[in-house]
């Protein structure tokens, strides 16, 4: 039976949801699910980590995991892999997932398919759907030789428990004298309020339409009015209006809610990958010719700096607060 | 110190992209070919140490013959030299196999530091740097929105999805930008005259001192065995805004029980 292993991560003392998700989408390509986690609370994922379908897990709670980036990971995974041979090895397509999975596939020669969105097995072995060209096009890879690595993107398959049990746990200690590498000083979370992005039900997203930065506040307010998030464009970003953990697109943020807002978005294939998984999206854009209306259900050519006044002003006459 | 940056020739992004329907590889012939725009931050970081150091920024590309078109924008920029490490076996090669022929070639020129962009704006793969590092044993300073060397401590701004951490290494490392870390300068024409007798240097897999047979093994490892357009969704209403596009959505919104 094959044996397919989940590199899982960790955000605080929770497992993150994209390792749910890969793990969910694991347990369709049958054989036997096993997880990796480094972390120094790796012992507070073990039971959630089997309800999701991994039977046994290599756990390494070494303080290094948190100080140092990648390095020691890589190396400890590495150590596993030549004890224990996975057939296949899967990643989330996070930071972290693209730097240990580089220096691991660097270490023992493994290949690397990334911007992976579904996984299948043909007789020749397993393969792997990555979407390229902003999504227009489906690319199958067949992956073969020791161990293939997959780097999957975020809400590629949506996180269900398969109701497992205690999985067995092997304690995996750092190999002594591992190169630690790069050293993590200080985390800085940036402040937010509201509902966080990847999982907000309505995302109200701001482009270079709106002129200005002083104009963002148009969108936040209707994001506020509506529980949402607030999402932006790359031009907005790297023109320093919004945080970086606001982009959604091929360099941001993955985003499926139920309703995404577009205001003064062009909709490039960069943006609308990051957000055509949307179940409803509405655009504002002032023109018609623009690519974001082949995408959008309900589309307004207008003045976003007029319509999302007037949006905000309609919610609260209709007695949204 | 001799910093190495990586460049690479894409077909232009803002065009449409296409696949050689039998290769299944990056259609490339008669299409436009740039610079990767990620690319040029990357260039960019290694000018502005190179400057601050009193260093020199070597530029290194892997890929065809018409590559040399993007070693020489980048010494138009200001590099010094240029390092094209071209082979017609790496034809499609995969991330791995292009991680050993870049770390070589980085080996060849003495370079202490490497910066990279992030991931190519055509490959996406986004893992090249981090297996560059690997492959050379140096620790790895990836997605750097901010970046500063004192002495030989390199340290960085690393994005995460919550904000950034503060990371830091010394040298010899690899630093991988993020697109907005700077401002890339434009070439003058001083610098595109200049960038032609500047020192550009050829070297295949053989010179490289790597095995053809292995690489030629490992991008077997994967292999494209399906391509076909993905199912797009369907343009809706698209209305004028007369006044009551702000009800046309607010009733939108009601219909779909998010308010
Ligand atoms: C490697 C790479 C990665 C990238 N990654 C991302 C990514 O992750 N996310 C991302 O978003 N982009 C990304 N981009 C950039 C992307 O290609 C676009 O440049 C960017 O999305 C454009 O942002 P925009 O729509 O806000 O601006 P523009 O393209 O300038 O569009 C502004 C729009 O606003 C409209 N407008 C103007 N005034 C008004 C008004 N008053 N009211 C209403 N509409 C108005 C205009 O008609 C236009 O359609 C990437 C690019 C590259 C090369």
């Amino acid at each position: 039976m094959a044996k397919i292993w989940v590199f899982a991560e960790m955000v605080g003392d929770q497992v993150s949801q994209i390792s749910l998700e890969i793990l969910t989408g694991a347990r369709e390509l049958g054989g036997e699910l096993e997880a990796v986690v480094l972390d120094p609370q790796a012992r507070s994922a073990t039971a959630v980590l089997g309800e999701y379908g991994a039977t046994t897990i290599y756990l390494g709670s070494d303080s290094q995991y948190r100080d140092h980036v990648a390095q020691p990971h890589a190396t400890a995974v590495a150590a596993l892999i030549s004890a224990y041979h996975p057939d296949l090895l899967l990643f989330g397509a996070t930071y972290e997932g693209r730097d240990i999975c580089g220096r691991l596939s660097a270490q023992l020669g493994l290949t690397v398919v990334a911007n992976v969105t579904a996984l299948n097995h043909s007789d020749d072995g397993f393969t792997a759907a990555s979407s390229i060209f902003g999504a227009t096009q489906n690319v199958t890879t067949l992956v073969q030789g020791p161990t293939p690595c997959i780097l999957v993107r975020p809400k590629s398959f949506t996180a269900q428990s398969s109701g497992g049990g205690a999985p067995r746990v092997v304690e995996v200690a750092l190999p002594p004298g591992s190169p630690l590498g790069a050293r993590r000083i200080e985390s800085v979370v940036a402040p937010v309020s509201g509902p966080k992005l990847e999982d907000a039900r309505v995302v109200v997203s701001g482009g270079r339409g709106l002129q200005e930065p002083a104009n963002f506040h148009l969108v936040e307010e209707v994001a506020e009015l509506l529980h949402g998030a607030v999402g932006a464009s790359r031009a907005v970003v790297d023109a320093g209006w919004v945080a970086y953990s606001r982009q959604v697109g091929q360099t941001g943020k993955t985003v499926k809610p139920d309703v995404y807002l577009a205001c003064g978005i062009s909709g490039a294939m960069q943006h609308t990958v990051g957000m055509k998984g949307a179940a409803h999206i509405v655009a504002i854009n002032k023109d018609r010719d623009a690519p974001i209306f082949k995408l959008s259900d309900l589309g307004i050519v207008g003045d976003a700096l007029k319509v999302l006044p007037a949006l905000s002003a309609e919610l609260r006459a209709r007695g949204v607060t | 110190m001799k910093i190495a940056v990586f460049v690479k020739q894409i077909p232009d992004p803002s065009g449409a992209g296409a696949l050689d329907p039998a290769t299944h590889r990056l259609k490339r012939a008669g299409v436009e070919v740039v610079l990767d725009p990620g690319d040029a931050y990357g260039v960019e970081a290694g000018l502005q140490l190179a400057d601050s150091t009193g260093g020199e920024v070597v530029a290194i590309s892997m890929g065809g013959e018409r590559a040399v078109d993007v070693i020489r924008k980048a010494m138009a920029m200001g590099a010094g030299s240029g390092l094209h490490l071209c082979d017609e076996r790496l034809a499609g090669a995969d991330a791995l196999t292009t991680a050993r022929v870049l770390a070589a070639g980085v080996a060849h020129t003495g370079a202490e530091m490497v910066v990279a962009c992030t991931e190519s704006t055509d490959g996406y793969t986004g893992v090249v740097p981090a297996a560059v590092a690997e492959l050379l044993g140096w620790p790895s300073l990836t997605f750097a929105k901010q970046l500063e060397l004192n002495g030989r401590t390199a340290r960085i701004q690393r994005q995460t999805p919550a904000g950034h951490d503060l990371v830091e290494a010394e040298l010899p490392c690899v630093v991988t930008v993020t697109g907005g870390i700077n401002e890339p300068r434009y070439p003058t024409l001083k610098g595109i005259m200049g960038s032609k007798a500047k020192p550009l240097e050829t070297l295949d897999l053989a010179a490289l001192g790597l095995d053809p047979g292995r690489a030629e093994e490992e991008i077997g490892h994967q292999r494209v065995v399906a391509v076909e357009a993905a199912p797009q969704r369907q343009a809706g209403r698209v209305v004028e805004d007369d006044g009551s596009a702000a009800q046309l959505i607010a009733d939108y919104l009601a219909e779909l029980k998010v308010i």
